[in-house]
Formats: structure tokens, sequence, C-alpha cells
């Protein structure tokens, strides 16, 4: 079975990477992890850049986890891409860091990790940054 | 009145609040198109041209000069943090100024950049005040044979000197001067390429020209482009430098105030060339050699001031000759053109006020970019976060309301389309843009000076070089049209040696960069940074 974590490098991201990657060895699960960026601005500071991707691949290594790491840009929302990424894997469990919004910016930018609360077909692991 | 006193007048119609505030906009809408790679000053002032048209026409020169020392201010920003030039005289400083950047001292990096800019632009301008009045004074001298001969150099040079390819380059040049011959011939009243459509025999508007290859050219080329795999910027505090830096900055500042302002002024112009050379003399002339290319401060600091110096530079023929030698001189110069001001040496004396008034206020605008930019550049920073379809969808608002409110024709959206498939097709042919917005603008000019020197000899072509300084300009074009081949003539026959050949090879091409840099990932392609490992 898949476990899919949805991660950001911020310290919600880094928290939603530690709770999976504790699950994924309790059950022996492959870890599949998603950073993606809808790729429509030059600078995008939740996308991981390459130092970032290879320390988690090390980190994962050493855990001696199943892991797959993917990037897409396809210019799909964040949840979208957590989400299709569940389907097609059919994961087991969805594992993703909150972080404090207000409503109205909520609102305005609308929230990922609500969307992936209501639409994700598999239970929703999520947590939030210490 | 001498030169003092004209600028002190300048400086009286500059210095009025809203003209002050017409220059705060400037600089401030020129440092944000100069930060966000791919639109420019040239575009800027393109599609800020129609909504002028209320303006005083000195107000609005004063904006457009801001634009323009604020996109040079601005593209330093981008080449510093980002690695990705905003502007193509940026490229030499983001060598430099990013491995700066990378190891820390990109505080250090753009504040050498914006104080060397600002050292440059002030003395580069009081250059321009200088000179330009000399200019014109020899300028009034010549006839049009000398006019078309000195023309003809800009485009040629423009065309065959920057840029990669020589070939493109000649295509770009032919298709603008093809546009500009669009419309009734002034001489004989025949009609040239309108194809039988009344709409097109009052000519193509020059900012419709414009406004299509800049901004919808652009437009549908990120468009095509969108997904590119984003970057990090680099976190930076407030720009400071330490005593050290100060001692190492001020004199590449100066060496390249040297090498900016003349390439700027000279026909064959563009800040390309002297920001290159620059980099290269602080490379020779440095203490810490060994710093280039992990970072040294001398080969931001250079570069820099080279650029805005060449800025300052490219106003003299402009202001001195009517003679645009980059693309936002060029749109400039239409906007002349379309306050019905007659560029040329005339300039000076019957819109003496205006000239003085313009470079008084690249003076203020100077400092306001310094004053804004020191303490503003991480916030800059934060415009590249901006989804570019948001960005790019407002562009496209305001091209098509500049175009349509023109001449209030649905005729030049049609217009705007067409033009606009061809800057974008250029872009994908890597055809640069600059030749062609030269040829839209110089092209009727240099014809109109053909044909009176043509008609001063009754149809003579000998009267082509009637005049020395014609003759001398010539010797000039052909030595830079033959360059080339005798450099392969002495490289074939001494194949041994290495010859430079200028920055050809090292250097994308003018307006385009952004599209020259190969950025991966499409659809459903996998991205280069995605990692697929199993462990067993």
């Amino acid at each position: 079975m898949t476990i899919v974590v949805g991660y950001v490098p911020t310290p919600e991201g880094e928290a939603a990477l530690t709770q999976a990657i504790a699950e994924a060895k309790k059950s022996n699960d492959t870890l599949l992890v998603i950073n993606s960026s809808k790729g429509d601005a030059l600078v995008d500071n939740r996308y991981a850049q390459e130092p970032d991707i290879q320390s988690i691949e090390e980190r994962l290594a050493e855990h001696g986890i199943q892991h797959i790491i993917k990037q897409p840009i396809r210019g799909h929302d964040a949840a979208a891409e957590v989400l299709d990424a569940a389907d097609d894997n059919d994961a087991k469990l969805i594992v993703i860091g909150l972080r404090r919004r207000s409503p109205v910016g909520k609102l305005i930018m609308g929230s990922v990790s609500q969307r992936i609360l209501l639409e994700a077909d598999c239970p929703v692991l999520a947590v939030k940054a210490d | 009145m001498d030169v003092w006193s004209s600028l002190m007048d300048g400086f009286s119609t500059a210095l009025t609040p809203l003209n002050l505030m017409y220059a705060m906009i400037g600089v401030i809408l020129g440092t944000a198109v100069g930060v966000l790679p791919g639109l420019g000053p040239a575009m800027t002032v393109a599609l800020l041209l129609p909504v002028t048209y209320a303006l005083e026409p000195t107000s609005a020169f004063i904006m457009f000069a801001g634009i323009y020392y604020g996109g040079m201010y601005g593209g330093s920003t981008t080449s510093i943090l980002l690695n990705t030039p905003g502007e193509s005289s940026s490229v030499v400083t983001a060598i430099e100024g990013n491995k700066m950047a990378k190891a820390g001292r990109a505080a250090q990096a753009l504040a050498t950049a914006a104080i060397g800019s600002f050292v440059a632009g002030t003395i580069g301008t009081t250059l321009l005040a200088v000179c330009a009045p000399i200019v014109v004074k020899f300028a009034v001298s010549l006839g049009s044979p000398s006019y078309f001969a000195i023309m003809m150099l800009a485009l040629l040079a423009v065309t065959a000197v920057l840029g990669k390819s020589r070939l493109r380059g000649f295509a770009s040049l032919g298709l603008g001067l093809a546009i500009g011959l669009v419309g009734l011939d002034s001489v004989t009243g025949q009609s040239r390429l309108t194809f039988g459509i009344p709409l097109l025999s009052d000519g193509l508007d020059i900012v419709v020209v414009a406004v299509a290859i800049f901004a919808v050219g652009e437009a549908l080329w990120v468009a095509a482009h969108l997904r590119r795999t984003p970057l990090h910027i680099i976190p930076v505090g407030r720009p400071w430098m330490g005593k050290k830096d100060w001692q190492r900055s001020w004199k590449p500042w100066l060496r390249g105030t040297v090498f900016g302002f003349p390439f700027g002024a000279l026909p064959a112009g563009g800040a390309e060339i002297p920001t290159f050379l620059s980099y290269v003399t602080e490379k020779r002339l440095s203490k810490h050699p060994e710093e280039f290319g992990h970072g040294a401060i001398e080969g931001v600091a250079g570069p820099e001031a080279a650029n805005n110096a060449a800025a300052a530079g490219t106003l003299t023929p402009m202001l001195a000759l009517g003679l645009p030698t980059n693309a936002t001189a060029a749109v400039m110069l239409a906007a002349f053109t379309s306050y019905g001001i007659q560029p040329g040496p005339q300039l000076f004396s019957s819109q003496g006020p205006l000239v003085w008034a313009l470079i008084a206020s690249l003076f203020i605008g100077n400092l306001l970019l310094l004053l804004i930019n020191l303490p503003l550049a991480p916030l800059w920073a934060k415009l590249l976060q901006l989804p570019r379809p948001y960005l790019y969808a407002g562009i496209l608002f305001f091209a098509t309301l500049g175009a349509y409110s023109v001449n209030l024709q649905a005729f030049d959206l049609v217009i705007l389309l067409v033009l606009g498939a061809l800057g974008f097709m250029m872009r994908r042919f890597g055809l640069p843009v600059l030749p062609l917005i030269l040829g839209v603008i110089l092209g009727p000019r240099l014809e109109g000076q053909l044909r009176k020197t043509l008609q001063l000899s009754a149809g003579d072509p000998a009267g082509l070089f009637s005049e020395p300084i014609a003759i001398g300009i010539y010797v000039i074009i052909a030595i830079i049209l033959a360059w080339p081949l005798v450099l392969k003539l002495i490289r074939r026959n001494r194949p041994a040696t290495v010859l430079p050949t200028g920055y050809d090879d090292a250097e994308p091409t003018t307006e385009h960069h952004v599209a020259s840099v190969p950025q991966a990932t499409t659809t459903e392609a996998p991205t280069p940074t995605e990692q697929k490992q199993e462990k067993p």
C-alpha cells in the first residue's frame, strides 16, 4: 500500500513528512512524497529545490523506507496533485500539514488542506507544526 | 542660453509637485518592469503612450525617463537574486552577482549595483547635458546625404553588431522596413503595400506596431511557455556595503562609466558591449582575480555602472540627432512624433524647455531610484512571485486598450493581433526585436532623406557622396560589414591563433533573453528535478 504526503519546505511540511515517515515505518508501506507548483510564477518558495529534495532522499533512505518523490509542474494546484496521486496509487492514507489561516485569507486564496480533507477518498492525517 | 542656465530652467520645470509625481510613478513602474524578466522599459513606454496623450508632453517624458532609468536598476535585482536577467544589459551582472548572492553577499551585491548605477547615471547624465548641445551644433551643419549615411550606419550597426546572428538581424530589419513602407508614398502619393485596404493608406501607427511586437508578442510567447520550474529567491536584508566593499567598488564604477557612455552614445550603441568590456577589464585589473567566478564585487560594480552610463549615452544621439539606438529610445522617439514634436537637431532649439526638463528629470530620477532601491530591494524581489497569467492578462488588456485608443478604429486591433503573432513568431525563431522596431521608426525618415538627397542632385546617385562626412561613414559601414569576413580569412590562414570576436557567443540576443533560456517542463513530461528511486 502507499502513503501519500504533501510536502512543502515549511515547518508544516516538515511536520507532515516526519509524521508520514513514522506511519510508513509502522506499516512498512511505500511513501509517495508530492511537492508541486503550478509553475506560473518565476519564483515559488513552496517548490522544493535540489538540496531540499536531496536531504529528504537521504532521510528516507536512512529510515529504510520505500519511497517515490514527485515534483509535478502541470498547472494544477497542490490539492489536485495530492488527490490525483492518492487516486492513482490507491493510497491508504494522505498526510498533510496544516497552518493557521484567517477566514479572509481562506476566502480569497482558498485552502489546499480543506480541499484535500473534503475530497479525499481515503483517510487523511493532518498534523500541525510544533 | 548656456547649458547651465538651461539646465536650471529644466530643474525648475521638473521639480514642480506634479512633475515630481510623474517622475516617481515612472521610476516605480520602471523598476517593476525591470525586475520582471521579459517585460522591459520599451514595452512599458509603448503601453503607456496612448494613456499619456492627455498629459503635457513634458510630464509624459519625465515619466518615460523614469521608466527608462528604472528599468536599468530593476534588471540588476533579478540578475543578482535569481540569476535571471530582467534586461539584456544585466546579463553580465548576473555572472558575478548571483555568485555573490549564493555566497551570502546579496546585500553587498545589490548595494554596489544600486550605488554604482547612481554614480554612473549621474555622471552619464552630466555628460549628456554637456555633449548633446555640442553634437547639435555640429549636426545642424549636416545635410541630407550625411543624415542618410548616419541612419544607415545606425541601422546596419545595430543589426550587424548586436545579437547572435546577422542573418536573423537583417531578416528582422527587413520586416521592420517593410512595415514602415506601408501607406502612401510621401512624394508621389502612390499607395504602397496597402493591398487595396483604404485604412492602410495612412500607414501603420508606430504605437500599434510597438505594442503588438513588445507586449502582445511577449504575452503569447509566455503563454506558450507558461510552466517552468520555479526558482527560490535568495533571501536578503537591506542592501549595505562595508568599507572594503566601497574600496573595491569605486574604481570599477568610474571605469564602467567610461566604457558605458561612449558606447551608448555611438549610433551602434547598446549596453551589452560595454558591460561585457567592463567585466573583462575588471577581471584583468582586479587584485582578487581568484574571486572572479565565485562572486567578485568588482564584476558587479563595473558592468552595472557601464549599463547605466550607456543608458544615459543612448539619449545623446536620440535627443541631439533624433537617432535611437535601443528599443526604449526608439519608442520614446515615436512618442515625440505622436506628440507632434519633430525629432532631430532642431529639437534643442524648438523644444528647449521640454528637452532640458527631461534631462533634469534624469538627475532627479536617478536620486529617486537610489532612495527607493536601497531599502526596498527585497520587496521588489517579491514581485517575482506574481502568477504570470494575471500579469500578462493585465498587459494584454492595456495593449488592446492602447491600440484602440490611438485612432479609435477596430481595424487597429486586427493589426495588433497580426503583428502580435509576428512578434511571437520572431521570438520563436530567435529574431531580435530591436532591428524591426528601428526599421519601422527610422525607415520612413531614412527614405525621406534619401528622396531629398536625390531630388537635390536631380536623381544622380553621386549626390549621396557629396558630403565628406557621408563618405567617412560609408567607409565605417564597409568596415563593419567586411569585418567578420576579414576575421574569417585571417583565421583560415592562421588557424592556431584565437582571435577575440567580441562577445557574440557569450551573450544571449537582445530583447528576448528570457525566451532563449531553455526551460524544461511541459505537461506530462517528468520534470528535471523529479526523482524516482525505489529501494528494495
